[in-house]
């Protein structure tokens, strides 16, 4: 038995502890949100947050995050949470919308640490984050937007 | 314009409390196909009984509300949006209370342009333009008629805006809600006048996409992302090698693993089907398989380059597209010049990898699916089941997308195959490696191109043979009982099918692979194209553009060449050229103007540029990069200059733009697929790169005024990245790019 705290929620699971924390999420706890895309720390899609860190689920066994505070998109709430999606409606980014929750879950941890980012910075950040769509551009100005109203 | 959506979480949790019934209602964007006959618009509205339904398209409640039926795939190029915006516009609705809906399957669903449910071609647009405006106005006559009726006064006193109907005179007004049973029971008009572009106020802005809310919060629903209860998780193991088929296995270690359901033989390999993805996962690794001998196991990359240029030194190949006389231009030319090119195999390496959910039980089967081509899903689903087309239901998700990759079914047989064995809904899911050594890829192709010119150095013949596969030729026999009607039986079906499979190989091949290549927009009065099918047995398919992405790096980066050894500007020769075309010269002109071509880039900057006739949308497209002592080059920016007509929403055709330009620099300088003894070389994104954010140049795309009938845009901008940097390159270096993608060590100085 495992016991899990996502979004603010206590799960006790019966689960292989090496399960990675993506498929956990998404098969037993029904948080589909956090996205599959290649399952070797490459893209991003399945980031979400382990104690106020970035960090790619898919590479993540669950059984090292028992214990830990984890937030998915589904749960992403707060000021930066508010602003970054405020600005992703303003810039109307996503497009397929696949890599979005990877994204914006990035995001969040890049206005975290650096409140104004240069778009270097930005790229420094975001091209943890792979997107097939090209929403690279309208990522770029939702960030520099959602920075301002922080 | 933020507005509320329907895609919340409670309703999520009813997908599981409400089974199968209300997974469907659940999934957002969704169809529903399954009936042999088209049907009656009442029946069409069978779900929602009471309001206003005055055709397939729209339908209105008594309270006002609106639901477009939307018959196209939403995987990112906005679609549902797009055509919502172009039915409100002409029924005047509150753009507020508009959603998207159910499309059932139905004759009227049908893409005209393929007579086949399928999203694929930039067609979606194009051909709902003229249906969708009427749809809106036949509703907005109706109802003003209603209010007519209810206040007795002539229909002409009357107007309709923003979901209301207003009596000139005296500023009375009626809600369309307030309308409905009304205007239901009149006659439906004819003819109807459809609104002057003046006149529009939907039309042309930049409305925030209906699916943007849901896809920020993680509530959208994907197909892999599908749940029902009792849900099983399959991974399938496919040969390694291409062509090879199963021998046996050894399933004895693995079906005790945990959660382990079953483990069985299906077309495509060996089916491990457990409780969750995880499980099925660890097991498929551990099985023990044999796989026959037979597979293409002496296919490798290098060897088809090599075969297919002894091909072209040997074959005149068929003549696809002819104008004048090639052969007596080119002997009256001063000078001419010839050059090869070479293209590349292609993944899609959609982001979201592929899947299928079936579930076949007592005469009925269910399938939710992110797919491009719903009939073809239905189709490969009733022939599996044996099940008559009205008891497969289609359940369309969003779509991570589709990049031409979905039009293809096979992971929905995989899909049916193995719940029909196991009478349970499965899903199956494929890993990214699975995706990317089974994709249907883009065609390869070995190009050579010789150019005559007259006395101006101005190209009077030009012969293009083109080397390769034609995914056409593989792909249209699965396609066809799609597009046979409906009420056709089983039997012809399959013989359609199986005849297509006979003799594609023959009539198919040279008829869409050549897009791009001839007509061509300039203004040479002897062009030939010649096509040697040549296809060494590896899986073909659409790509995002397909054969244009091959033949305009071609054509785009040899007319840079004819440029280059005649002395003449790049832009020049092409706005010489374009006498005939004005509407291309001048988009292309404008492209040419922002970024100020007359003037010199600034130091390290060199420009290349192309121009393209995607069906009737024009592009004009500048590339500016720089290139280190390394050969490494940076894209810095591009300028797009796009006519495709009237713009429906602006935002999402600079999207698409930008979309397109992500897409094409991953296929110009990262992406390929080489095979290596029958296989392919590349698993995941670690080989199969994809462009990232760092390396994305600053865009700019400007939108040319038309009032020409909208035209395609989700393709369109792709096929011009790879020959607009190559010719930057060049401008750079003076090293040509004749291959994809582009290696770096050709760019050094030797
Ligand atoms: S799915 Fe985890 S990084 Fe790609
Ligand atoms: S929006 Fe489609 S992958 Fe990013």
């Amino acid at each position: 038995m495992l016991t899990l705290r996502v979004n603010g929620a206590i799960h006790k699971l019966v689960v292989d502890p090496d399960t990675p924390l993506l498929w956990v999420l998404r098969e037993q706890l029904g948080l589909t949100g956090t996205k599959y895309s290649c399952g070797i720390a490459e893209c991003g899609a399945c980031t979400v947050h382990v104690d106020g860190e970035a960090v790619l689920s898919c590479v993540t066994p669950v059984g090292e995050v028992a214990g830990t505070d984890i937030t998915t998109i589904e749960g992403f709430y707060g000021q930066v949470a508010e602003a970054l999606r405020r600005a992703w409606i303003a810039e109307d980014v996503p497009q397929c919308g696949y890599c979005q929750p990877g994204q914006i879950m990035t995001a969040a941890k890049l206005l975290q640490e650096k409140s104004h980012p240069t778009d270097r910075a930005i790229d420094d950040a975001m091209s943890a984050v792979l997107c097939r769509c090209g929403t690279y551009p309208a990522i770029r100005r939702a960030i520099h937007r959602a920075a301002e109203k922080l | 314009m933020p507005r509320e959506i329907k895609f919340c979480k409670g309703r999520r949790k009813f997908l599981i409390a409400g089974g199968i019934g209300g997974a469907a209602f659940l999934l957002g964007v969704y169809f529903k196909t399954g009936r042999e006959l088209p049907k009656s618009t009442v029946e069409l509205w069978r779900n929602i009984p009471d309001g206003f339904h005055p055709n397939a398209w729209l339908s209105i409640d008594g309270k006002g509300a609106v639901t477009v039926r939307i018959n196209h795939s939403e995987m990112g190029q906005g679609i549902t949006t797009a055509l919502s915006m172009i039915i409100a516009e002409e029924l005047e609705a509150d753009w507020s209370k508009v959603d998207v809906q159910i499309a059932p399957a139905d004759a009227v669903y049908k893409n005209p342009a393929f007579n086949t449910q399928m999203t694929a071609a930039s067609t979606s647009v194009r051909t709902s333009w003229d249906i969708l405006r009427k749809a809106g106005a036949t509703a907005r006559e109706m109802l003003i008629a209603a209010a007519a009726g209810t206040w007795n006064v002539p229909a002409g006193q009357c107007r309709a805006e923003t979901g209301i109907v207003v009596h000139n005179p005296t500023q009375r007004r009626l809600a369309y809600g307030e309308l409905t049973s009304k205007a239901a029971q009149l006659p439906i008009p004819g003819n109807v006048t459809l609104k002057k572009p003046e006149n529009y106020r939907i039309i042309g802005h930049s409305y925030l996409r209906l699916d943007t809310i849901a896809k920020i919060t993680g509530e959208a629903v994907f197909g892999i992302d599908v749940q029902l209860p009792s849900l099983l998780t399959a991974k399938i193991v496919r040969p390694p090698i291409i062509g090879a088929t199963l021998d046996k296995f050894d399933a004895r270690r693995v079906n005790s693993m945990p959660g382990v359901g079953s483990v069985l033989a299906i077309d495509s390999g060996v089916a491990v089907v457990a409780d969750t993805f995880w499980q099925a996962k660890q097991a498929a690794d551990m099985l023990e398989i044999k796989w026959s001998a037979k597979g293409c196991d002496d296919l490798s990359s290098e060897k088809f380059s090599q075969q297919w240029a002894e091909l072209a030194a040997k074959e005149e190949g068929r003549s696809i597209y002819k104008k004048g006389d090639v052969q007596k231009a080119m002997s009256n030319a001063s000078k001419t010049i010839r050059a090869v090119y070479e293209l590349p195999f292609q993944g899609h390496a959609t982001p979201e990898p592929m899947n299928c959910t079936a579930y076949v039980r007592d005469g009925k089967c269910d399938i939710w699916a992110p797919t491009q081509h719903q009939d073809a899903t239905q189709e490969i689903a009733a022939k599996i089941t044996g099940l008559p087309y009205k008891d497969v239901t289609i359940h369309t998700t969003f779509v991570g997308g589709g990049l031409g990759r979905r039009i293809a079914v096979d992971y929905v047989a995989e899909a049916v195959q193995i719940s029909k064995a196991m009478k349970k809904p499965v899903k199956v899911i494929w890993t990214r490696e699975d995706d990317i050594q089974n994709d249907l890829y883009r065609p390869a192709s070995y190009n050579v191109v010789t150019a005559g010119m007259d006395q101006n150095g101005l190209p009077i013949a030009w012969a293009h043979k083109i080397v390769g596969p034609d995914h056409m030729a593989q792909a249209l026999p699965g396609l066809i009982p799609s597009m046979i009607p409906y009420w056709a039986p089983r039997g012809a079906r399959n013989l359609a099918s199986s005849i297509f499979d006979t003799i594609a190989p023959r009539v198919i091949p040279g008829k869409k692979i050549i897009e791009g290549a001839g007509p061509l927009p300039y203004a040479i009065d002897n062009l030939q194209v010649n096509y040697i099918y040549a296809d060494p047995g590896i899986p073909t398919g659409f790509w995002r553009s397909v054969a244009y992405s091959q033949n305009t790096f071609v054509v785009e980066s040899f007319l840079d060449e004819i440029a280059a050894a005649t002395g003449r500007d790049s832009f020049d020769l092409r706005d010489r050229l374009l006498v005939n075309t004005p509407l291309l010269r001048n988009v292309l002109r404008l492209a040419a103007e922002k970024i100020r071509w007359q003037e010199k880039p600034a130091v390290d900057l060199f420009r290349g540029i192309a121009a393209l006739e995607f069906h009737d949308t024009l592009l004009g497209m500048i590339a500016e990069v720089s290139v280190s002592k390394h050969g490494e080059v940076r894209v810095k920016r591009f300028v797009c200059a796009v006519d495709c007509g009237v713009v429906i929403n602006p935002k999402i055709v600079v999207a698409q733009i930008e979309s397109g330009i992500t897409f094409g620099l991953t296929a110009t300088f990262k992406g390929q697929i080489t095979i290596n003894k029958g296989q392919v070389n590349q698993s995941n994104f670690d080989e199969f790169p994809l462009l990232s954010m760092h390396e994305m140049p600053q865009v700019e795309v400007y939108l040319v005024p038309s009032s020409r009938p909208p035209t395609g845009i989700g393709e369109t901008a792709v096929p011009l990245v790879a020959p607009a940097v190559a010719n930057a390159v060049f401008a750079a270096t003076g090293k040509r790019i004749r291959k994809l993608p582009i290696d770096p060590d050709d760019l050094l100085d030797s």
